[in-house]
Formats: structure tokens, sequence, C-alpha cells
């Protein structure tokens, strides 16, 4: 009985005296609650939306403005012809377009109602369905507020056309996501944990003292974790395409370069970890509070950003998941080619680039 | 056995942290086939000199000199001809005994013929043909200890450093360790050890007894004993850290 009152007090001071045990212990669960409150939300907020209005008459102006001034949409663009519908989605510019029929206050005046196509980007599912579900909610009551007191019952009509992914199909949604979360893991959090094991049992300065160059130390500890996790993207891609099936419009070979780009860029990120600490566990730790959360909850995988509060969104945009599911949706759901999705190539091999860069440093600094 | 040629050399060593002198001017010669013993309490300095010699680490000032080759610039050379052995087992305890040797000897360059050719030779002088392919995972802690010391010397260094190699070791394993660190002597093979065990430094050739980041002596463990009066090392070790921290 003395000795597990010893026990227990032990265990007390290891956990009251590292920080970071802390942090996990009192700090995370706070954390989650508030980002899970915020985060798991039905809103949305300024939404861009395109809007192609042929008739331009009192009426469909009346609809824009109603659209405009509800809050939840900003109208991005004013498009001229349907072939324009597709650039805009192409270009990621707007998640929806609004398509008046032409002539439609002559329409509706003549025989009592008119159409409203709501186009939307179901490339993200939860959103596109929020998205059109909002805009026909507000032509409904716009229809209402106006038309109550008219004798003849006129109506506005609204359809509502999923494009990319008409039936919906979350696993569409899900597949990039999924593929980010499971490189991230792969790639950053078992290369940290391999690299600090080295650390902890001391074999590390064998290693060092070895005629082995530093660099080859950490290729040859992260090269087999390169190869395994790009044949897990391709196993993910596959399974997407046979099981759900899920397009693979874009390019394979610009597909799989970019989830190579991100591969390479969770690697270094997790050499960056494994400089960090000598203990395996807070490896693990830091990989999965500092990557995995914010791979699956920060990066449009499941929540969609546009809905989240602004600091949170700012988290999402440092976040290098987001980017790379932005370029996988756009190369496998709509086709995209390169010039589509340069901008996030960029960020991607920005971040590499930054984060071999700084563990480098700190690798050459734990040298002198 | 010991010869005249010098095989490491170090002129004024000084290693600065910040504001903090871990080595304080070190001044020291060491033979080739020598056993020359490294003491010192803990934190006294030596695992940071003894990383500057292994090139682990670059000293602030001072010349020193392993194998013929310069620290500052040959660093790398110096690795070649180097081993080392830290207090904690090194080996991959998920990998076998013979998985282990070819791995460390093939990050030392030896081909595949030596490589067959000194696993064979190393598994029979250490008695461990039958257990060849276990894990060392499975193997007994003394036998680790001497397989990590064999694999140390697998690739014929001119050196070979020993960190505290037989910290946590029964007395029989150690006495058989220190058999085996006579035997890589005979052959040439100079040794610097680390050692808390007062014991062990009676096997040196020389020991040098560093003190808050000074050498506060080096000699033969007889002459030592004779200057300071004592009956043994550990005397000698007592007299000297008591004698610092009175000053």
């Amino acid at each position: 009985m003395h000795e597990f009152k010893g026990f227990l007090i032990k265990e007390f001071y290891h956990i009251f005296r590292d920080r970071r045990t802390m942090l996990i212990l009192f700090a995370m669960p706070v954390l989650q609650m508030l980002l899970f409150g915020y985060v798991i939300t039905n809103e949305i907020n300024h939404a861009q939306i395109a809007v192609l209005d042929k008739s331009d008459d009192y009426i469909t102006r009346k609809i824009i403005t109603r659209l405009s001034a509800s809050g939840y949409f900003e109208i991005k663009s004013y498009l001229q012809t349907h072939d324009e519908i597709k650039e805009a989605f192409q270009s990621g510019e707007v998640r929806e377009v609004v398509v008046f029929e032409d002539n439609f206050s002559e329409s509706l005046n003549r025989f009592g109602t008119a159409n409203v196509h709501i186009i939307t980007d179901a490339s993200d599912a939860n959103t596109a369905n929020l998205i059109a579900n909002y805009t026909s909610a507000l032509i409904a009551r716009f229809s209402a507020d106006e038309f109550n007191k008219d004798s003849r019952g006129l109506t506005i009509k609204s359809d509502v056309r999923m494009m990319y992914n008409p039936e919906m199909k979350s696993v569409f949604m899900f597949v990039p996501g999924t593929m980010a979360m499971i490189l991230i893991l792969i790639s950053a959090l078992l290369t940290s944990v391999t690299i600090v094991r080295e650390k902890e049992t001391s074999s590390m300065e064998v290693l060092l003292v070895s005629p082995l160059k530093p660099a080859h130390i950490i290729v040859g500890k992260v090269a087999p974790y390169a190869v395994l996790s790009l044949i897990n993207a391709f196993t993910i891609i596959l399974l997407g395409h046979t099981v759900f099936g899920l397009p693979v419009l874009g390019s394979f070979i610009l597909l799989f370069s970019e989830c190579l780009l991100f591969i390479l860029m969770a690697l270094s990120l997790g050499v960056l970890i494994s400089t960090t600490t000598n203990s395996q566990q807070v490896a693990m730790m830091l990989a999965m509070v500092a990557l995995l959360m914010p791979a699956i909850l920060l990066s449009g995988f499941i929540f969609p950003i546009e809905n989240m509060p602004f600091w949170l969104q700012w988290i999402c945009k440092i976040n290098p998941s987001t980017y790379f599911i932005i370029i996988i949706k756009n190369i496998m759901l709509k086709g995209s080619g390169f010039m589509a999705v340069w901008r996030e190539t960029l960020i991607l091999a920005f971040y590499t680039f930054f984060f071999l860069f700084v563990s480098i440093r700190k690798f050459k600094t734990r040298l002198t | 056995m010991k010869t005249d040629k010098i095989v490491i050399s170090v002129k004024n060593l000084i290693k600065d942290f910040g504001s903090f002198r871990a080595n304080d001017r070190l001044n020291f010669d060491v033979y080739e086939g020598e056993v020359f013993g490294f003491l010192g309490a803990n934190g006294a300095g030596k695992t940071t000199a003894l990383k500057i010699l292994c090139g682990l680490s670059r000293p602030t000032s001072g010349e020193v000199m392993v194998s013929g080759c310069n620290v500052y610039t040959q660093s790398n050379l110096i690795k070649q001809k180097i081993g080392y052995m830290s207090q904690k087992f090194t080996l991959y305890e998920d990998m076998t005994v013979t998985e282990n040797i070819s791995f460390y000897a093939g990050i030392y360059g030896l081909n595949f013929k030596q490589i067959k050719n000194k696993t064979m030779q190393l598994l029979s002088s250490l008695g461990l043909e039958g257990e060849a392919h276990k894990l060392i995972a499975d193997l007994p802690l003394g036998w680790r200890q001497k397989l990590a010391f064999s694999i140390a010397i697998v690739h014929d260094p001119a050196i070979v450093f020993l960190d505290e190699p037989t910290g946590g070791v029964d007395p029989v394993t150690r006495r058989q360790f220190w058999k085996m660190i006579y035997e890589a002597a005979a052959k040439g093979v100079t040794v610097f050890v680390t050692t808390h065990y007062m014991d062990e430094a009676e096997y040196c050739d020389r020991v040098s007894i560093m003190v808050d980041g000074r050498i506060a002596a080096l000699d033969t463990p007889a002459n030592l004993k004779e200057k300071y009066n004592a009956s043994s090392m550990n005397e000698v070790f007592l007299g000297l850290a008591r004698h610092t921290s009175n000053k």
C-alpha cells in the first residue's frame, strides 16, 4: 500500500512537471471543444457566387439584390453566356451560379411562373448542398413576400443542379481529405518517430560518428516512407475509382507529381519535428496534435472553410493540407490542368523548402 | 602494443557553451596501441571532449589531431579511422546478430565478401554461432555488450572510443570485456575509454582525470598512486576531487 502511494505521487510529479503532458491533458480538450463548436455549423457566410441574368429586368434585379443583401452570398461576377459557367467553376472563384431564364418577368406575368437554375460546384458536396438550399429558400421567401397579395398566384420555380458530383457523393469529398490525412500520418508522424527512436536509443550518435553523412542518414530514414506514401496515394485513388466510381478527369502524371510534392512536404515536416525532441512520445504527440488534427478539421476536408470564424480561416490558410485538398479536387473532379493549381503547388513547394531549411539549421546547431 | 607514435594530439583545447567553459585548455597525447583512461565526475567535461575527438562537435579553439587528421577540417577522414561505442546499447533490438554486424560493417564501407568473413570471424571468436539469427532483444545484456564492442572495431579502426562501455554490467562480464579491450590493444588499436569504475582505471596504461573542465592529473596508475600517496585509484580520484572542491 505504501509503495502504491509512493508510486501514485511519482506519477503526479511526471504529469505536473511536463508542460506538454499538461497541455495535452488540459488545453487540448478545451481547444477541441472550441473547434468543434465553431466548425460544426450549418451556416454559410459570404459564399462567392456568379449570376447569369440575360433578362436583366425589374424582378431579377430585385432577386439578385435580395441574395447579396442576405449576407450569405457575395456576387463575384456577372456572366454573359452559358459557356462562362464552366469557366467560372474551373477557376475556383465561385461556388454557385444562379441562372435566370430569358425574359424572366415576361414569362412570370404571362404564364404565372418563371424558372431559376441553381448550379453548384458539388465537388465539395457539403457546401454545395448548403448553398443550394439557402438560395432556393431565399428565392422562395422573395416569391412569397412579393406575390402573396397578388391574386394571380405567381410563382418562381427554382431547380438545383450539382456540377462535378451530381449524385452528391460524399466520398468524392472524403477521398482527397483522406489522402491528405494518411499521407501526413505516414510521412510526417512515422518519420519523426523513427528518427527520434534512433536518438532515444542513442544509436543516432553511433551513426553520426560513422562516415555516413547526416544528409544520408536523414534521406535513408525518409526514403522508405516516401515510397510507401506514394504507394498509399495510388491505392487510395485506385480504391476511390474502382469501388466508389470516383473519376480522375485530370492528368495522372500531374496528380502523382502533386502527391509526391505533398509527401516531400510532410516528410520534411517530420524531419523538423524530429529535430525538436528526443522522445518518441513527444514526437508522436506533436505530429498528432500539430498535423493530424488540422489535416482533418482545418483543411476543408470535412467542414467548409468559408463557414468558419475568421481566425480559424487563417489557420486553414497556413495549413498545407488545405492546398493539397484543393489541388486534388481540381485535378480529379474537375479535370483542371497545372495552370489551375499552380498557386497551391507553389505554396506546397515553399513549405517543403522552408521546413527543410529550418531542419538543416537546427541539425547543424545541435552539432556545434 | 603501445608504441611511441602519437595518434591523438590535443593542444590547448577549449570548448565554450555560451559563457560556460566545458573544456579549459586541455593538453594531452595518446599513443598508438595504448589503453587510455579518461576519467572524471559527471559534468567534468569528459563527454564534451570525447565528442570533439569523434568529430561530433567542434572545438572553440585549440589544436586537435586525431589519427593524423585535423578535427576542424578533416572530420570526415577521422570518421573512417575511428570506432565508437556508447554507454547505451546501440545495437538494434529488432534486428538479428548477423543483421547488426552487416549493418555496421556496411556503413563503414566493407564490401559483401569482407562482411561475410568478418561476420564468421566475429561470431566464432565470441562463441555466438548458435545465436547468429537471434534478435538482439533475446540476447543477455553481457553478450550484447561484447557484441557491441566487436562491432565497434569491425572495420579495424586505428582508434576506438568507448564511452562508459561497462555501465550496468556484472563484474564477470566486465572482466571479460576488459580482456577484449586488451586483445584489441595488442593488435595495435588505440583504446580511448571513459569510465566511472576506478578499478577499471587500474587496467589502463595511462589515465587522465578531469575536474571542472580541466585535466587535474595524467599519468600511469602506478605513478598517480605514488604521487598522491594512495593505495588505489579510487583514493587518487577522491583526493583530487576533494582538493579541487576545497579550493
